[in-house]
């Protein structure tokens, strides 16, 4: 909302002069701290010298040159002057604004001759934001159409006269103000304005004199009719005729424009300025062209058509969605006497009733919708305009006849500055108004307003406070007060004895936000200003814990990094192609409403994610790397539930030398680590068909399970080698092993873990025993392991597997492996009879539990 | 003894010239090993000293005494050279080993060091142990939610735009309820006020999502973390005050904090809160657009309806919720120019933090 200072002005007596800059700044932080927030000062009236109205004579067209054209216009001078410009909204014969060579307009951009495409440029042609008169970028400024380059001009137009002279450019500043989406009041100049006079403690107020009315009532030159009472509240109609086409006056004409509307003319402008000065659309019919010269509101009927004003034939009363399904849907609209459709409810006017120069008299609509019927209708046509915006979040339900009343005396002032006869206003409103909507009164306690904002408040301040933006309040009756000491128990007390009033809060028509007690506490508290509420610190009686989950993540992390990992985020919605790439197609969770094919789905693994992370890299010749990620992954679940959330880690090893191995390692440290209990987990390389999710992408043949518990324990997740054929997917191939470690951090949390009870460290020698058999490829080592560590008992400290040899020497299809035991006692040293015992009963256990041979 | 041979007493001028010799013999010897066979030879149990010694018990008492002091002295003498030596050769030693082993400690291969958390990790468990220290919990929820949790138990009217297809991504699944990507960290509120343990500080860290295009200030997959306060008495004042103590734990005493009005559907009243700019501190640049002040987040009293939704008597309790973002605040501080790097993951942008 585009806020010129002069408007405001004309409702509170502001001493802000536009030209003093610390003073409009400051008018600003009034508005920040009201919850108004100002995104943006304009300082109008500055950079104007050396801007003239010119008249356009002659387009040419530029050869070679598509964008922009030749204009010759008329600026006054003995020849007329050459022009390059790329705006294309004009004729010859408009009259628009001319920035001579050597004008600094506003923000100081000097014009200066130019050359484009070998045509000489001597100034340039302006739209209203380059000139600073206004908001609009769109094109150039029209001032005047006089259809020829030599017809007539209109009053008070001369080529050649400075703009500034012209528009009557008077030093403003206009604000840009945005307004949160429950202050409809705030989208307007009054109100805006009865915040900062409340804010300021300076008088406002809004007085709309009734206009004079004579001749024949309005009933007998129109009807109203509401066939939709739920959607729409209330209908106004005023007939004015005897309406000449004059412009409006330069001072209308430049508001709009400092609020970034165009003027067009009288009754349109009027339109335009009563809703930026009271927040109330309204929308001007020609009356000769409303057929049956009535105005109706009904729902469209399905797939209904209608022309609006920007020109877009639309489909009213059916919804066709982006996946092509059509539903039918209420849209209201406007239609004549006859039914014909003649405008979108709320939202925009049809083309065929338009005003023009032509109209001498009008029927005006001023009416109040219900918001969300506007709301869906602007929403499905894609159509936001500055009614449908103000009707979405709700007018003031008490202010159509003033709406139209302001509307007839801008009107009455058009004529009159344009020379022509006064217009007539038909007595008597067509009025139909089958929904009121009733004022709303609120509880306030005065108690309660201070224990929710730690003021203390007296009941007087809170309805000083309150008062100055509409919400008028009495001492509600039959409410026990307390005793003049008030409970010394209460929140907040305090001890004037105050706080235990309640108040009985009228809501005033133009707040539709306010329902609850709470609503009127922040409006007290916007008015105290929130910088004065001071502040307070809040102890937690508390003591304050990361949780083990966080603690655990945590852990993980350090761990991770500690192996040389870095940690990479990737997005959580994917490609639904990557996760066939990377191997199984798995079902997934699909989004309704992707923005790109290519993230549509949700991503079911990790692998696809920092796989992609790795290519980056290679791409940018840094190959060598681990990458781990911690995160969400998403399948569906059978029926109709949210999906299955789980929080995994991902670890990709491609370092130089990274294999399966590696990812057996990195297991390995992160068990120990972590806590687990080592001997729990379990490396399943038999895996069923079909292969679980987790192992998706893995190497067929270079890959396990890791369960936790023995036998059929929970998967805890997989790890190996990336699958040859899904690094070449991803066009990563060539480049060596990667190895992989994915693990399911809630099934990781819930693992076994190691007794945490100290043992003692025995103060004896150790003996060391190595042992090496050739075990059959078919059986894995980890048998041989615990088999070792099953027959070693209590005395073995450690296993430790030292070499695994293929080669000479062993038969193919087997391979030597070498194990360190380490036996101990804690009473005494072991003798060389007890280690040849120990070492006896272990090759004995392998040899008749495994496929296994010692090795000599 | 009797088997030991028979030795004379020194004749007079035999144990100055042996000291002599001796003297010559210990500074001619040049490295430690010859050191120790000559120190056997001059003093050891078979030197001249040793039989010297013993052949002292035959002497005179008056002898004994002239001779024996004769003779000690002269030996501390060879054996304090010996020392002073043996100090100068071991020196000369470890010279020797000191230059052989001499390393170019700046010629060395690098071997892979340990890796980075992500900036976003750093600023996220920083953020953690400041709400840690001020007494919360850590608190989690799930990123695909119902439109429940996300909106409508967080008072966000059917209509509201929010709830658009334009601004959420809704899931293909889910015929009864519609479920969606959550938008903001706020459902996490909701469920601990479910949970109905009561006093509540906690704070919610987590991934949410929006249908924004990617570009330098926008991703649509972001971090956010939420705080939620629910206790007796809890005001506006509380709110302030806590927004205070965190934004100094965070960014040092330098920066300053205030509340301006704003709207949120789930608090009332409600605020933006705006901190002291960290670039200009104050005195106004472009990234503060000359106001000294940038936005960090939304805050505000819960809304009753919200503590209603979750079976919580909004009479009896009352408490404040903020959030921000997390990646917002890590490019502030960082002052990253594009966003996107941190999903792009090049190790050389990892591994500057």
């Amino acid at each position: 909302m585009r806020v010129p200072l002069s408007w405001l002005q004309e409702f509170v007596p502001l001493a802000t002069a536009p030209r003093d800059r610390e003073a409009v700044r400051d008018l600003g932080r009034v508005l920040d701290s009201l919850g108004l927030v100002v995104e943006g000062v304009e300082h109008v009236g500055d950079g104007l010298d050396e801007v003239v109205l010119a008249r356009v004579i002659e387009i040419r067209a530029i050869k070679g040159a598509e964008r922009i054209r030749q204009v010759l216009v008329d600026a006054g001078g003995l020849e007329p002057a050459e022009i390059v410009c790329g705006a294309t909204n004009f004729a010859v014969g408009d009259v628009v604004p001319l920035a001579k060579v050597g004008a600094e307009l506003p923000g100081g951009f000097v014009i200066g001759r130019r050359t484009l495409r070998g045509v000489v440029s001597d100034g340039m042609l302006c739209s209203a934001r380059e000139i600073g008169v206004g908001g609009d970028e769109s094109g150039l400024l029209v001032l005047a159409s006089t259809g020829a380059p030599d017809g007539p001009l209109p009053a008070g137009v001369e080529v050649g006269m400075p703009l500034a002279e012209h528009l009557g450019i008077v030093p403003d500043a206009v604000f840009d103000v945005a307004v949160e989406p429950n202050r409809p009041d705030c989208l307007c100049v009054t109100g805006i304005a009865r915040d900062v006079a409340a804010r300021l403690k300076l008088p406002f107020a809004v007085e709309v004199p009734a206009v004079a009315t004579s001749g024949t009532p309005a009933s007998r030159f129109a009807s109203v009719v509401i066939d939709a009472p739920e959607a729409c509240h209330h209908l106004l109609a005023r007939v004015v005729t005897g309406i000449a086409a004059v412009p409006s006056p330069p001072e209308v004409a430049r508001r709009l424009l400092l609020a970034g509307m165009r003027p067009i003319g009288a009754v349109v402008d009027a339109s335009n300025y009563v809703m930026l000065e009271l927040g109330q659309p309204s929308h001007p019919y020609d009356l000769e062209r409303l057929g049956g010269h009535g105005l109706g509101v009904r729902y469209a009927r399905p797939g209904e058509r209608l022309v609006t004003l920007d020109g877009v034939d639309r489909v009213l009363g059916r919804y066709t969605d982006a996946q092509g399904r059509t539903t039918d849907v209420e849209d209201l609209v406007i239609c004549d006497a006859h039914g014909a459709p003649i405008g979108v409810a709320g939202v925009m006017g049809g083309a065929a009733t338009e005003i023009d120069a032509s109209t001498t008299s009008v029927v005006l609509e001023v009416a109040e919708f219900a918001p969300v019927v506007v709301a869906r209708t602007a929403k499905r046509q894609g159509v936001r305009s500055e009614a449908s915006v103000r009707f979405e979040r709700g007018v003031d339900p008490e202010g159509l006849a003033r709406a139209a009343d302001r509307f007839c005396a801008l009107l009455v002032a058009a004529a009159a500055h344009g020379g022509a006869q006064a217009p007539v206003v038909a007595p008597g409103d067509l009025d139909a108004h089958p929904v009121t909507t009733p004022r709303r009164y609120l509880r306030v306690r005065v108690g309660r307003v201070n224990a929710l904002l730690g003021t203390t408040l007296g009941a007087d301040e809170v309805e000083a406070l309150l008062a100055p933006i509409g919400f008028l309040s009495r001492r509600a009756e039959g409410v026990p007060r307390g005793d003049e000491q008030g409970d010394a128990t209460s929140p907040g007390q305090d001890g004037t004895g105050q706080q235990d009033v309640v108040l009985d809060v009228e809501v005033p028509s133009f707040r539709p936000d306010a329902e609850r007690e709470v609503d009127v506490v922040e409006e007290v508290a916007r008015h105290v200003g929130y910088e004065r509420i001071a502040a307070t610190p809040r102890r937690s009686p508390f003591v304050g814990t990361l949780g083990a989950r966080t603690a655990n993540r945590r852990r993980l992390r350090r761990v991770l990094t500690g192996l040389g990992a870095h940690e990479a985020w990737t997005s959580s919605i994917v490609d639904p192609s990557l996760l066939g790439r990377a191997g199984v197609p798995h079902p997934v969770v699909a989004l309704a409403n992707p923005m790109v094919h290519e993230e549509s789905v949700l991503r079911a693994h990790l692998l696809p994610g920092l796989l992609g992370a790795l290519r980056h890299n290679v791409a940018h010749r840094n190959p060598a790397l681990r990458l781990f990620e911690i995160g969400r992954v998403f399948v569906p679940v059978e029926g109709d539930g949210l999906p299955c959330e789980s929080e995994h880690v991902g670890v990709l090893l491609a370092r130089d030398g990274d294999d399966a191995a590696s990812a057996v390692h990195v297991l390995g440290v992160v068990a120990e680590q972590m806590g687990l209990d080592r001997e729990a987990l379990a490396l399943d390389q038999a895996m069923a068909a079909p292969e679980p999710l987790v192992a998706l992408g893995t190497h067929p043949s270079r890959r396990a399970l890791v369960r936790a518990g023995a036998g059929a324990g929970g998967v805890l997740g997989a790890l190996g080698e990336v699958d040859p054929r899904v690094l070449e997917e991803f066009g990563i191939a060539g480049r060596g092993r990667v190895g992989w470690l994915v693990l399911d951090l809630g099934a990781l949390d819930e693992a076994p873990t190691r007794d945490r009870r100290a043992r003692p460290v025995s103060r004896f020698p150790s003996s060391d025993v190595d042992l090496s058999f050739v075990l059959d490829d078919a059986t894995p080592a980890a048998a041989l392991e615990s088999t070792l560590r099953a027959s070693a008992g209590e005395l073995c400290e450690s296993v430790r597997l030292l070499e695994s040899y293929r080669g000479p020497g062993i038969q193919s299809g087997g391979r030597s492996l070498t194990y360190r035991l380490r036996f101990c006692a804690l009473d005494r040293t072991l003798t060389d009879a007890d280690v040849a015992g120990l070492r006896a009963a272990c090759i004995a256990a392998v040899v008749a539990e495994l496929p296994a041979t010692l090795r000599g | 003894m009797s088997s030991m041979e028979h030795v004379a007493p020194p004749q007079p001028g035999e144990v100055g010239a042996f000291e002599t010799t001796a003297t010559e013999r210990v500074a001619s010897v040049d490295d430690l090993a010859s050191l120790d066979a000559l120190v056997a030879e001059l003093t050891g149990k078979r030197s001249p000293f040793a039989l010297w010694k013993r052949s002292l018990g035959g002497l005179a008492h008056g002898d004994r005494r002239a001779i024996g002091q004769e003779l000690n002295e002269a030996l501390a003498r060879v054996e304090a050279l010996v020392e002073s030596r043996r100090a100068l050769l071991a020196a000369a030693a470890r010279e020797v080993l000191v230059v052989a082993d001499r390393l170019d400690l700046t010629d060395v291969v690098a071997t892979p060091g340990a890796g980075h958390l992500h900036l976003v990790t750093q600023v996220r468990e920083e953020l953690e142990d400041v709400f840690v220290g001020m007494g919360y919990e850590i608190a989690d929820g799930p990123e695909a939610e119902t439109e429940w949790y996300n909106f409508t138990a967080l008072n966000v009217p059917r209509d509201h735009p929010a709830r658009s297809m334009q601004d959420s991504f809704y899931l293909a699944t889910g015929d009864r309820e519609s479920y969606l990507l959550r938008t903001q960290t706020s459902p996490v509120q909701v469920r601990l006020l479910e949970r109905g343990t009561l006093p509540l500080y906690a704070i919610a860290p987590g991934r949410v999502y929006r249908r924004d295009t990617a570009d330098a200030r926008h991703l649509p997959v972001f971090h956010q973390i939420e705080g939620i306060v629910v206790d007796r008495d809890v005001t506006f004042g509380d709110l302030a005050g806590t927004v205070e103590t965190f934004v100094t734990a965070i960014f040092g005493t330098g920066i300053a904090t205030r509340l301006r009005p704003a709207y949120f559907p789930f608090t009332e009243p409600s605020a933006e809160f705006e901190i002291t700019c960290t670039i200009c501190t104050g005195s106004g640049c472009r990234t503060c657009g000359q106001t000294g002040w940038i936005e960090l987040g939304g805050c505000g009293l819960i809304h009753p309806a919200v503590l209603e939704a979750s079976g919580v008597d909004p009479e009896r309790w009352s408490g404040f919720a903020f959030g921000f973002g997390i990646d917002r605040l890590a490019i502030m501080r960082h002052e990253i120019d594009d966003i996107r790097s941190f999903v792009e993951n090049d190790v050389r942008f990892l591994t500057q933090f």
